[in-house]
């Protein structure tokens, strides 16, 4: 290989690397800015120029009951929702990965095709349904559509969790003498648990955070994103980014306390299993 | 074959309970007594065999409710016509002329959300295609933390997220002035990306947030498919005399095309059907059909028109989707 060549492909390499780091700080702008204005003193109505430092909005970050009621409403609707999802979606995703059956490509496609919609067509036509049908929406109604994403989510994503798992080992705890509920809940379950539980904080994010589908079907009920919405027209307070750099912070200690957890239990697996 | 018909049914129900709810309640109770009975009287050997269709029915039944009859009854509202303009519960009567006018009159927004959708999704793939690359062959151990930054703007709100940008392509704001000082101002005027000095509100506006907003969407499978590649595929390649990007272009980057493929469907179809970026970061000039699907549902109130949009767009994406499928080769992934 010649020297122009290897130094050729050194420059190759230098470039590809820089415009990953590129790509990162585009990724972390809006994230800086979002904390850094939350630390902003602004004039006008809205928090769009940097004016001056303050720790004020920090320190009653609930002082715009608007947004912390949006909130409350978010988490509860994301609560009922993400239970009632993951109970279904995992059902879906033992099935699938468990029992081959005729039809199991037809349920898959069929998981994969809300995924595949476009959120403004699933969030009108299912407004076009409640409509029709004479429902009113509400609280009730945003719980049904954040289940309808969530459910194809939390199936899609635990299958794929849970694709290696080796069913045999229910088979022995029965061969054991349990009967199939036992070794359901003393072998699989806990087996399964971590993707579970992953998914479903992934689709408790998901519901929380889902504008366009929530817009259609809200009626008056007003949850936090279509608060911001709503006053994206009007007024937006630095409070606001307060509360999203704690929900941003909030989430990155739950991610890091996962993986910690992770990798911990994966030591103790690998440790008992040595003696 | 009661275990087939069983299964039909409840797919199925969906469609039913488009013009009768009742229906569907009946199919699902019927379903469910008739599967409870089956499993009661049969051995060990029908249990299992119904096991999975047991597992999936709730979960099924509730897409099929939500999912399906909500598809069939945009459908059957895409054909209605309202009587007047304070008819609320317009009547189907086959009212073609719906699609027409959305084909018309709406014509420019349909244009832009295509165009704008799959130029954020080339942008994406040039932006996240090194990343990815990077993180799957010289992360090392640092790569489920570098795979976690990916994913930290998914820990604010989407909403908030594109406000953000709204302060950071201001006038006055950081982008703006940076772009003076490098003297690229000119030149980005010259190639209507800036317009008279500004950035907000202009279709790079909108189009930059897109591709930001669906940027780790685009990272994630080209990491799962880059990962996957076996290094020594590349060495192989080395070793049989081929430069760093002959082996990039004949090894690395077929075997990532399902990254690709996944990555751009994942992109573009959440795009074509956005309007916040179009709303925050854009102009009247720059709405996109979500805008208008958007402003005629909850504003005009003007349902059919709003619903023969919204099939537009999902027929337009759906067809578009299969000719990508098929250009790429990867027909077994859809």
């Amino acid at each position: 290989m010649t020297s122009a060549q290897s130094s050729r492909q050194k420059l190759g390499r230098k470039f590809i690397n820089a415009s990953a780091v590129l790509g990162l700080l585009y990724l972390f702008a809006p994230i800086v800015v979002i904390v850094l204005f939350s630390f902003n003193k602004p004039k006008g109505k809205y928090n769009i120029v940097w004016q001056g430092f303050t720790l004020d909005n920090w320190a009653n970050p609930f002082s715009k009951p608007e947004f912390t009621d949006a909130l409350i409403v978010s988490l509860q609707v994301a609560a009922v929702s993400t239970v009632c999802a993951t109970l279904l979606g995992t059902l879906i995703a033992i099935a699938l990965s468990r029992y081959r059956f005729k039809g199991s490509g037809a349920v898959n496609l069929f998981l994969v095709l809300p995924m595949t919609s476009p959120e403004i067509v699933l969030g009108s036509s299912l407004a076009t349904l409640f409509l029709a049908r004479g429902v009113e929406r509400g609280f009730m109604t945003v719980v049904i559509a954040h289940i309808m994403f969530q459910v194809s989510f939390v199936a899609v994503t635990l299958r794929a969790r849970i694709r290696g798992f080796d069913w045999a080992l229910e088979q022995a705890a029965m061969d054991l003498g349990a009967s199939p509920r036992r070794a359901f809940w003393k072998v699989t379950f806990p087996l399964i648990l971590p993707g579970i539980i992953a998914a479903s904080l992934l689709s408790f994010a998901l519901s929380i955070d889902d504008f366009i589908i929530t817009f259609f079907n809200a009626g008056s009920l007003v949850t936090f994103p279509l608060q911001v919405f709503g006053a994206s027209r009007v007024a937006i307070p630095p409070q606001l980014n307060v509360l999203a750099s704690m929900l941003l912070f909030g989430s990155i200690a739950i991610m890091v306390a996962g993986l910690i957890f992770e990798s911990r239990r994966q030591r103790a697996a690998s440790g008992s299993s040595r003696h | 074959m009661l275990v087939l018909a069983i299964g039909v049914v409840s797919i199925g129900a969906g469609w039913v309970s488009g013009t009768t709810r009742l229906v569907a309640l009946s199919v699902m109770l019927v379903s469910v007594v008739v599967l409870v009975w089956t499993a009661f009287m049969g051995g060990l050997e029908t249990r299992r065999a119904l096991a999975p269709y047991g597992l999936l029915k709730p979960g099924i039944l509730w897409l099929s409710l939500f999912f399906l009859a909500p598809l069939w009854s945009m459908f059957q509202m895409s054909l209605s016509s309202k009587q007047s303009r304070f008819d609320f519960f317009p009547d189907f009567t086959w009212e073609w002329s719906n699609y027409s006018t959305a084909l018309t009159d709406f014509a420019p927004q349909f244009t832009r959300s295509f165009v704008y959708a799959a130029v954020a999704t080339v942008l994406t793939l040039l932006i996240g295609y090194p990343l990815a690359y990077v993180i799957a062959f010289r992360g090392g151990k640092y790569r489920t933390i570098l795979l976690g930054l990916v994913a930290v703007p998914f820990f604010t709100s989407y909403l908030i997220r594109t406000l953000a940008w709204q302060n950071l392509l201001a006038d006055s704001g950081p982008v703006v002035s940076l772009l003076n000082t490098l003297r690229l101002d000119a030149p980005l005027e010259w190639l209507n990306i800036m317009d008279n000095g500004r950035l907000m509100n202009t279709p790079a506006a909108v189009i930059g947030g897109l591709t930001y907003n669906f940027l780790p969407f685009m990272i994630l499978p080209l990491y799962v498919s880059l990962e996957k590649i076996d290094v020594r595929l590349v060495d192989a390649a080395m070793d049989l005399y081929t430069t760093a990007s002959g082996a990039f272009r004949r090894v690395v980057l077929p075997l990532s095309l399902p990254g690709v493929f996944a990555g751009s469907l994942l992109v573009f179809i959440p795009a074509a059907g956005d309007f916040v970026n179009a709303q925050f970061l854009g102009s009247p000039s720059t709405t996109m059909v979500g805008n208008s699907i958007q402003n005629q549902f909850l504003r005009e109130l003007n349902y059919p028109l709003a619903s023969a949009m919204s099939f537009v767009l999902m027929a337009v994406i759906t067809c578009s989707v299969l000719v990508y499928a098929k250009f790429m080769g990867t027909d077994d992934l859809v």
